[in-house]
This record gives C-alpha cells, structure tokens and sequence, in this order.
C-alpha cells in the first residue's frame, strides 16, 4: 500500500511550518499565509484522490 | 502477519500527527485521514473473504439475495459513516459528527423498511 503518502504529507507539513515560521520572522506575514494555503491545497489534492479511492473500494466490496 | 505492520505505521503516523498537530492542526488531522483510508486498503481483502463467504453460503441455503445486499449496504453506509463521524470528532467538531452519524442512521432505517415489511407481512401470514 502507498504507506510513504503518509511520510509525504509529513513532509510538507513540516516543510510549511518551517517556512511559515521563517516567513513571519521576516516581516513577510501575507506570503507566509501563502506558503500555508499552497501546502495545504497541496496535500488535499492527494487526500482527495486516496478518499475516492477508499469510496469506489467500499462501493466496489459492499455491492453499492 | 497484517496486523504487526497495522499496528506499526499507526503508532508512527500518531506520532507524527502529533508532531504537527502543534503548528499545523489541519495536517495533523490528513495524515490522520489517512492513515485511517491506507489501513482500511490493507484489511480489505480479509472483509473481501468474509463477505464472499457469507454470499456462498446465504446461496446455499437460497435465502433471497435482496436480503443480504442489503445487509451488506447497511453495514457498508454504518462503515463509511462512522468513519467520517470519527475524523470530524477528532478534528474537534462534535456538532458535525453527530450530525453525519443521524444521516447515516436515517438512511439505514429507510435501506431496512423493505425487510421490514417483508417480515410483518410473514408474521402476518403465519397468525391465525
């Protein structure tokens, strides 16, 4: 199973936490908004793929 | 065994939900999501063996399919919305879990109302 999507979102997780710290350090609050808003739209974007996917199996396995 | 490796990528996909949970609460909350979907994909071929099982034999014994398709429906809409109910719960939004878990009640009442006629009219029919 795609067990390293987990270890992916973690990534960008921390990537933009980082970030976002860093940006607000610098003065620059609107992009750190921005950098936020990207990874999250990032990692939803694969969420959303794998929640489809878990509803075709339940579609699939209980006979919808 | 499946349920070493379960056990293993939970505790690890806990701690590193926590590790987020701090500074991003909402991706905290993902890789809850879905460590919740990948360990659903990797007990599915044992519930895909007991459900094949179960259409084996309810054939055997020719209890009527519609029956047990709707068993397996309902049992299917409780999965999916306890499922739900459980990640707005822990996302902190009590509110929205018990209303997905009222719809997902209401739809099995009104999946149940044909088996349920189905069975009064057979009591019906055995009475004097």
């Amino acid at each position: 199973m795609n067990i390293d999507l987990i270890f992916r979102i973690a990534a960008i997780g921390i990537l933009v936490s980082v970030l976002n710290a860093l940006l607000n350090k610098s003065g620059r609050e609107e992009q750190a908004m921005m950098t936020t808003l990207a990874g999250l739209v990032v990692v939803l974007m694969m969420i959303v793929k794998e929640i489809a996917n878990l509803f075709d199996t339940v579609k699939t396995l209980f006979q919808f | 065994m499946e349920i070493f490796q379960i056990i293993g990528l939970a505790l690890v996909a806990t701690i590193i939900a926590l590790l987020l949970k701090s500074h991003r609460p909402e991706m905290a909350l993902q890789i809850s999501l879905v460590t919740g979907i990948i360990i659903f994909l990797v007990i599915l071929g044992k519930i895909t063996a007991v459900v094949d099982l179960l259409n084996s034999y309810a054939e055997r014994v020719n209890i009527d399919m519609v029956y047990i398709n709707t068993l397996l429906k309902i049992v299917g809409i409780a999965y999916i919305a306890e499922f739900g109910a459980e990640v707005c719960r822990d996302a902190g939004e009590g509110a929205i879990a018990s209303k997905v878990e009222l719809a997902g009640k209401v739809i099995i009442v009104v999946m149940a109302v044909p088996i349920i006629t189905s069975l009064l009219d057979l009591i019906i029919s055995v009475m004097p």
